[in-house]
């Protein structure tokens, strides 16, 4: 095992609706298991994957359960670093504003809250994309 | 395998966790409990408390060491580790402790 202690950088792509397909719930719950592992996770929200973020989510006309709350959870699962590509937003006439806000605690800064979520532009989303050891999209 | 609990028939899946998490109520943790040969005090009661908290307000069972520390930051580091919590929950905290929360499996558990 030579690799053991070895921290990859790994990133999880998130590029559809929230519902209609598996990908985004499947995606979430893979975040979550992995972030046992020692593995220096970020997640990207693209295209319709901001949906995924939008604040009032409501899933009562759907029959599925509503799993936007979790998001709120990623920051105790040490997930820190969540972005949002700008153009994905100003496409879907979307701001900040629109999406739920997601801190972590800084256990090494007296528990301060501090925000997880950036918005960046697409040429900034491909530096971040670059240093990745590993992307997964789903 | 349902559970009987006061008369009343609780759907459980087949490791025994709750069906339905609404129907859930403290006595379903005693029967729970004294099922496994345990009895639950108070200790027990600060952490099923907390989860189910923890799930109403994300709507998932966190992870052992999730759980551990958001334990020791609530109600205190004598408390926020695994020592303290296996000797309560001696079949694991995360699975153990849900179970009677009526909550699902925590996510990861296998």
């Amino acid at each position: 095992m030579s690799e053991e202690g070895v921290v990859k950088k790994l990133m999880y792509v998130n590029r559809k609706a929230p519902y209609g397909t598996i990908y985004a719930l499947e995606s979430l719950e893979v975040v979550l298991i992995g972030a046992a592992f020692d593995q220096q996770v970020s997640l990207a929200f693209v295209d319709d994957g901001v949906y995924q973020l939008a604040r009032n989510q409501s899933t009562d006309g759907i029959g599925m359960k509503n799993f936007s709350p979790t998001y709120a959870a990623l920051g105790d699962y040490d997930v820190r670093d969540i972005y949002v590509e700008r153009e994905s937003l100003e496409a879907r006439g979307l701001t900040v504003e629109d999406l739920m806000p997601l801190t972590y605690e800084d256990e090494d800064d007296d528990w301060a809250e501090k925000e997880s979520l950036r918005v960046v532009d697409s040429k900034e989303l491909a530096a971040l994309m670059s240093e990745q050891d590993i992307v997964l999209s789903f | 395998m349902p559970l009987e609990v006061n008369g009343k028939n609780y759907e459980t899946d087949e490791e025994g966790y709750l069906a339905n998490i609404q129907e859930w109520e403290p006595d379903l943790a005693n029967a729970m409990a004294e099922a496994d040969g345990a009895a639950l005090g108070e200790n027990h009661w600060e952490v099923i408390n907390f989860l189910r908290e923890y799930y109403e307000e994300y709507q998932i069972a966190p992870a052992v060491r999730v759980l551990t520390k958001a334990i020791g930051k609530k109600l205190g580091k004598d408390k926020g580790n695994s020592k303290y919590l296996y000797e309560l929950f001696p079949y694991g905290p995360a699975k153990q402790a849900c179970k009677y929360a009526g909550l699902p499996k925590p996510t990861g558990c296998v």
